[in-house]
């Protein structure tokens, strides 16, 4: 039997990206509000009301669909944006609701059950049990998986709930399950969860001294440069650390995700689509990964070779990991 | 001990003793939980290996002694789950967990939350609850007490307690605070080791490895797949706030210290038989592992609620 192609799903914080990842061969394009309803909400990224409209238009006139990405967790005492965000949402004709938060999924479920729900990453569901429970509960249709699974883990849980399974592809890659981390919120006292940041800028400064170039987050120093070495952001698990009188890259190093040699597998293990992450790229990032994810997702499905080094020039420094889904980067 | 001293609370507020975090050996968490039985003003104690299910098999055995011996020493016993659950197995042994009619369960994964649904349960510190959303939704399911995670803004308090009176709120208000969770092991890395050959290095650090920055400043501390932050979380000055935000409980993480002097301690400043300054300045003789914090982010106009 031949296995059912994997979903393109790919990232979009601007019109221009969301215009490029429709025109190179995406099946979805996700995309959230410009608010701190969304778990990337950097300045002068993402979509007002009028812009979502014309971007829904714009991916439904070529068959391609919209996940509006709903997916930080609402404040207490001031739910009305998220509640918001999911009436416009649904109002406008998006194909599904990307959401984390129990509270905002009750809403979802019970105000507009005929919008699909969607199980963000941020909600940290990695095992049949809990998905079981987002599923009964708010009829969650499909699970966003955290990055914490390894590819025999992803094959036994898909094979056990009445869900699809999402798994992130390409890009930037947490290393600490996503959900269920507080470091932004530590050095910065602005998190993912709250605020849909981490490390953020606005708390980053460099500083030259001597040739070298140290990075900060917050009160904290995250790593320092050499001259002759490149430097990366400072996200706050991928910096260089002391522990035990040795200095390094204790979390990880700076790598971002890269699944593209295990895209058979990922089909065999029944997963239903791909996640790119990215939605803080640029327009001509988004259109040259998109076209060779198209282009790498066609070849798995037609039983060919994937080229797997389609997109190394592209990641973080250079430099990719397949993360979790291999056993041994635990 | 101070003359006139302001009460923190009413006698119903209620101290806990969280899940021990590291990997103690067996008979030293034995001697422990024993220690607490006898001797610390503790109401509640959370029993069960959270962070590493490598590490469970080692107390599994003691774990009903203990279990029966705080109970006669009238303290309330609660099984917490493990926080991150990814193989088959531990997902097997959370299930089972859930499953037991007659326990009480703090759930730390919303693994269960399916099982006990009905059936009076604790959501712990690692399940997102930020709003009144979902505190309601909880509530319904079965939640008779929500530990609430130690980002939350000390201001969001009020409307959640307000929101669900029939829950109990406990917060965080000593320890080294536990920041995130990974399906990599951090201990094993530091020592160039993997998670499955990781020889339980853990084991040599009983209040967490240290991490400091390139600077030489504290940063955070590695406990095997979690990590937490470097200073040590100490609240005991503001009980009265959280008293007054609806907290009920007050939870106390452990730490390789005198747990029993600590415990003491809050529960002379919740009795009124210290007043602020004494308290803190004790525990500051009693926790010399790491430096204390009263704030979860130093610099936040807003201060979150730890």
């Amino acid at each position: 039997m031949k296995a059912e192609s994997l979903e393109l799903v790919c990232p979009a914080g601007t019109l221009g990206a969301f215009h490029a990842a429709v025109d190179a061969g995406a099946d979805v394009v996700y995309a959230g509000f410009r608010d701190e309803t969304n778990a990337r909400n950097f300045p002068g990224l993402n979509f007002s009301r009028p812009e979502m409209i014309q971007a829904i238009g714009y991916a439904h006139a070529r068959g391609v669909k919209v996940y509006v990405a709903i997916n930080t967790f609402p404040k207490a005492g001031t739910p009305a944006p998220w509640a918001r965000a999911v009436d416009d949402a649904a109002g406008m004709g998006a194909d599904a609701l990307i959401l984390a938060d129990i509270g905002l999924l009750d809403y979802a479920a019970r105000r507009h059950p005929e919008v699909r729900r969607h199980l963000s990453v941020q909600a940290s569901a990695s095992n049949p049990s809990a998905i079981r429970f987002y599923h009964e509960a708010f009829g969650v249709q499909r699970v966003v998986l955290p990055r914490v699974l390894t590819l025999a883990e992803i094959g036994a849980l898909t094979a056990q709930i009445p869900v699809e399974t999402e798994v992130f592809a390409y890009g930037g890659m947490c290393v600490m399950a996503e959900g269920r981390c507080m470091l932004s919120a530590y050095a910065t006292g602005q998190s993912p969860n709250m605020d849909g940041v981490c490390s953020p800028a606005s708390h980053v400064q460099y500083e030259e001294r001597d040739g070298c170039l140290t990075s900060r987050v917050g009160r904290f120093t995250i790593n320092r440069f050499e001259a002759d070495e490149p430097a990366g952001y400072p996200t706050l698990c991928k910096g260089r650390f002391a522990a035990n009188g040795d200095v390094s890259y204790l979390f990880e190093d700076p790598v971002s995700l890269n699944a593209t040699k295990m895209l058979p597998e990922l089909m065999a293990a029944g997963v239903k689509a791909l996640k790119i992450e990215g939605r803080q790229r640029g327009r001509g990032y988004v259109a040259r990964v998109v076209a060779a994810f198209r282009q790498a997702v066609d070849a798995a499905a037609a039983g060919g070779v994937v080229n797997a080094g389609l997109l190394d020039s592209l990641s973080e420094g250079g430099r990719s990991t397949a993360g979790a889904y291999e056993k041994r980067w635990r | 001990m101070s003359g006139a001293v302001t009460p923190a609370g009413a006698s119903s507020a209620r101290i806990s003793l969280g899940p021990i975090l590291y990997h103690w050996d067996a008979a030293t968490k034995r001697d422990f939980y024993f220690r607490v039985a006898d001797e610390a003003p503790v109401d509640i104690v959370y029993l069960g290996e959270i962070v590493c299910s490598k590490r469970a098999p080692f107390f599994a055995d003691h774990l009903p002694e203990v279990t029966e011996r705080l109970t006669r020493a009238g303290k309330e016993v609660v099984h917490s789950t493990l926080a991150l659950v990814m193989s088959e197995r531990e997902g097997a042994a959370l299930e089972a967990l859930a499953a037991e009619p007659d326990l009480l369960v703090e759930l730390n994964d919303l693994a269960g939350a399916g099982i006990v649904r009905g059936r009076r349960h604790v959501i712990g510190p690692f399940i997102n609850v930020y709003n009144e959303g979902t505190v309601g939704y909880l509530a319904g399911n079965g939640a008779v007490r929500i530990v609430l995670p130690a980002e939350l803004p000390q201001a969001a308090l009020k409307t959640l307690t307000a929101h669900a009176p029939e829950v109990a709120f406990e917060t965080q208000v000593f320890g080294r605070l536990p920041l995130a969770l990974s399906a990599r092991c951090y201990h094993a890395r530091a020592n160039g080791l993997h998670k499955d050959g990781c020889q339980y290095v853990c084991g040599q650090d009983p209040n967490g490895l240290d991490v400091d920055t390139l600077d030489g400043k504290g940063f955070l501390a590695a406990n095997g797949t979690m990590t937490l932050s470097y200073v040590a979380l100490n609240l005991v000055r503001q009980l009265d706030a959280l008293r007054a935000g609806g907290v009920s409980i007050f939870r106390l993480w452990p730490q390789a210290i005198d747990m029993v002097a600590l415990s003491q301690v809050y529960r002379d400043r919740l009795d009124g038989r210290l007043d602020p300054g004494a308290a803190a300045a004790r525990v500051e003789e009693l926790a010399p592992f790491a430096p204390l914090a009263e704030a979860f982010y130093e610099d936040d106009a807003e201060p979150a609620l730890a």
